[in-house]
């Protein structure tokens, strides 16, 4: 009897260590998946980029449809946001993650260039969290993501009219938004106080 | 049916064993880079000390290693919390941020805090010291909103 206990210790304590293991085996492989995948995605980025480039002959428009696209992804998230869905604002985070990956900066001056780097680099972090947290957590990364994708905006410029929302409600000093329209919904409250807010500035 | 459990056992035992000899990375350094928050900052020692104590097990360039972690698993088990940890924050690196990202950082910092999300559950399990009280959870707080202001 006590031999089978002792065959049993020995069991439990080495599948426990194999089970670690094999989670750590796993883990890496999906590092491994993620690299390639941002890869893939960067690549098709690069082939977007190339194509409208090819398409168009201008830098100017790639440089519009990369900040276009960042801001079509943005809003994606804002109204998420606005209706509260957990879920939505996950999947757009991680779309807008992608995104500013592929961010291709090379046709922007070296002084942008630089300030673009560092945004990108600092609203990626923000996309990626907003892709794996919870509400309260993704409000809060989407308040400094805005301070990104407006200083963002101020560089490369937007073809729609913008409208900085603020509302004053919303923790350490109340919260700013980008808009495509003049009404307020807020989308650090959603229900709870949708209609907090003001237009603070229009950027064109 | 015994027999078989017993090849079995002793199978896992071997690989228990086999693993204890691949090694795993160890984050330690000799000296304390330029960059580090505490010299940047010209930190006080009492904030310096509970940064040290709570944080820097994983988010810096040098890890206070406990004796568990010459055991494998365990060793896998906090050498991926610490390459999480620096990716995500590390002070020792904290000079080379851009101002807009120790701003974000410093955001994190509090909030995280602020909401007992840091230092994780299962550090502090064993980590004891690593406990804020409430005053001094405070103190850390309030230095960290005092660095994020000075930024702006």
């Amino acid at each position: 009897m006590k031999k089978v206990r002792v065959t049993t210790a020995m069991i439990a304590m080495a599948f426990i260590s194999l089970t670690a293991m094999s989670c750590k085996d796993g883990k890496t492989e999906h590092n491994e998946e993620t690299g390639m995948h941002s890869e893939m995605n960067h690549e098709e980025g690069m082939n977007h980029d190339n194509m409208s480039a090819s398409n168009t002959g201008m830098d100017s428009n790639t440089q519009n449809s990369q900040a276009k696209q960042v801001l079509t992804e943005y809003m994606t998230l804002k109204d998420a946001l606005v209706a509260t869905d957990e879920k939505a604002a996950a999947d757009a985070g991680k779309k807008l993650q992608n995104t500013l990956q592929a961010f291709d900066v090379s046709s922007f001056t070296a002084e942008q260039q630089t300030e673009l780097k560092d945004i990108i680099e600092v609203a990626t972090e923000h996309a990626e969290h907003i892709s794996r947290s919870d509400m309260a957590h993704q409000r809060e990364h989407f308040q400094m993501l805005t301070k990104d994708v407006t200083d963002m905006v101020a560089i490369t410029g937007t073809e729609n009219t913008l409208y900085q929302q603020f509302c004053p409600m919303y923790a350490d000093g109340g919260g700013a938004w980008l808009s495509m329209e003049k009404e307020i919904k807020n989308p650090y409250f959603g229900s709870k106080m949708m209609k907090c807010g003001k237009v603070q500035k229009e950027i064109n | 049916m015994i027999k078989l459990l017993k090849i079995i056992a002793l199978i896992l035992l071997v690989a228990f064993v086999g693993i204890q000899f691949i090694p795993s990375e160890r984050n330690q350094s000799e000296f304390v880079p330029k960059t580090d928050f505490l010299t940047v900052n010209n930190t006080p020692d009492n904030i310096g000390k509970l940064l040290q104590v709570a944080c820097y097990d994983c988010h810096s360039n040098n890890t206070a290693y406990p004796w568990y972690n010459k055991v494998q698993p365990i060793a896998w088990f906090l050498e991926d919390h610490v390459v999480e940890g620096k990716k995500e924050l590390n002070f020792s690196e904290w000079d080379e941020y851009s101002n807009r990202r120790k701003n974000s950082k410093l955001k994190s910092i509090i909030s995280q805090i602020e909401d007992d999300e840091m230092p994780l559950f299962s550090y502090t399990l064993l980590h004891r010291d690593a406990v804020y009280s409430d005053s001094e959870k405070e103190e850390v707080i309030n230095y960290m909103k005092a660095i994020k202001g000075s930024l702006q």
